[in-house]
């Protein structure tokens, strides 16, 4: 069954969290993620590599240009399911 | 020289394997410092390459492997000179890394790439001389040059396309967009895909397994399966010379190098 947007949405915290040490429950579907998780612009490649790994898709980074919050983010992982 | 411990970077030999660790902060760019260095060991490796049998190149770094060209030195060195001098200073840049390049993909021993994270651009053609390229699976490979307004310069269009379908090469050049691991293997890119962080220790068990085999005969195998395109290496230096004087590129390594965006990276 295909994944709801609610539920990519809670993937991605727990892998962001996980990844990047900050406890799950201070992060919110519209954080910035670069703020966030304090990453910079190759730690930004990692994170979107964890995400193709884990969705199973694959994310061209064109359309990853100019997404800073993890919402932004599943809605365009969603496109890929 | 057996061992060599550098600014940029180190090697030595162990157990029949040439061992080469990149290690420049913050991912292995490639400008005058590491291309002195990297001079240095493909000098050594004529020596080495009598005492082993296979040579892996890898990174220390947590970053990746290489982001490629040191695009800030590239531009910085490039203020102040006439345009004639700027592309004269580039093409003896290529000249040079083009020499490095075709050494190892020349060499005798059998090479890998040991490659995780970041592996951008020249990095990218570094890692594309070797005969085999072993990826974690964070491993990326992107050629982000052309929206610099240039093609990639070491050598990694000929040698991509020595190895893969036009088509893929077309779908890396003119999107520009990197592709994880998982899609490289997928491709025939990679030969093997590893856990994370265990790129290097695959790539040494791959190194004892290369070791069971007459060396003369897996130099044969190898002088036969992976000819070296000299003619459109040659070429690639012509038109990226061609494109290195437009007034397009310098526009495009100064926003690069300028940029403060977060996705500076991304095409």
């Amino acid at each position: 069954m295909r994944r709801t947007l609610k539920q990519t949405i809670d993937e991605i915290l727990s892998l962001a969290a996980t990844h990047f040490k900050v406890p799950k429950e201070q992060l919110t579907p519209e954080d910035d993620f670069f703020k966030k998780l304090g990453i910079d612009s190759l730690q930004a490649l990692e994170l979107l590599t964890r995400l193709e790994n884990h969705f199973q898709v694959e994310l061209p980074d064109y359309e990853m240009q100019g997404v800073t919050d993890f919402r932004t983010l599943a809605e365009r992982i969603q496109t890929r399911l | 020289m057996k061992n060599f411990k550098g600014g940029t970077l180190s090697w030595e030999l162990v157990d029949g394997v040439v061992e080469l660790a990149l290690h420049r902060q913050p991912c292995n760019e490639i400008g005058s410092a590491t291309l002195e260095e990297l001079e240095r060991f493909v000098d050594a490796l004529v020596t080495l390459s009598g005492e082993a049998h296979a040579l892996i190149i890898y990174s220390t770094l947590k970053a990746g492997f290489s982001a490629g060209a040191d695009l800030r030195e590239l531009y910085r060195r490039a203020q102040g000179m006439a345009p004639a001098e700027r592309v004269a200073g580039v093409r003896q840049f290529l000249e040079r890394i083009h020499r490095v390049a075709n050494v190892l993909d020349a060499s005798p021993l059998t090479t890998i790439a040991a490659v995780h994270g970041v592996t951008f651009g020249g990095g990218f053609e570094l890692a594309l001389t070797c005969d085999l390229i072993i990826a974690d699976k964070l491993a990326r490979f992107c050629f982000p040059e052309l929206r610099l307004g240039l093609i990639p310069g070491f050598g990694g269009i000929p040698r991509l396309k020595r190895d893969l379908g036009n088509a893929v090469v077309r779908d890396l050049l003119l999107t520009g967009r990197s592709i994880n691991a998982t899609k490289a293997l997928a491709v025939g890119l990679v030969s093997q895909l590893t856990a994370e962080g265990a790129a290097l220790r695959v790539a040494r068990s791959t190194a004892a397994q290369v070791r069971k085999f007459d060396r003369r005969t897996s130099e044969a195998a190898k002088k036969f399966i992976k000819p070296i395109p000299y003619e459109e290496l040659r070429r690639e230096i012509e038109i990226f010379c061609e494109l290195f004087s437009r007034p397009a590129v310098e526009a495009g390594l100064r926003k690069f190098v300028e940029s403060t965006d977060a996705q500076r990276y991304l095409p």
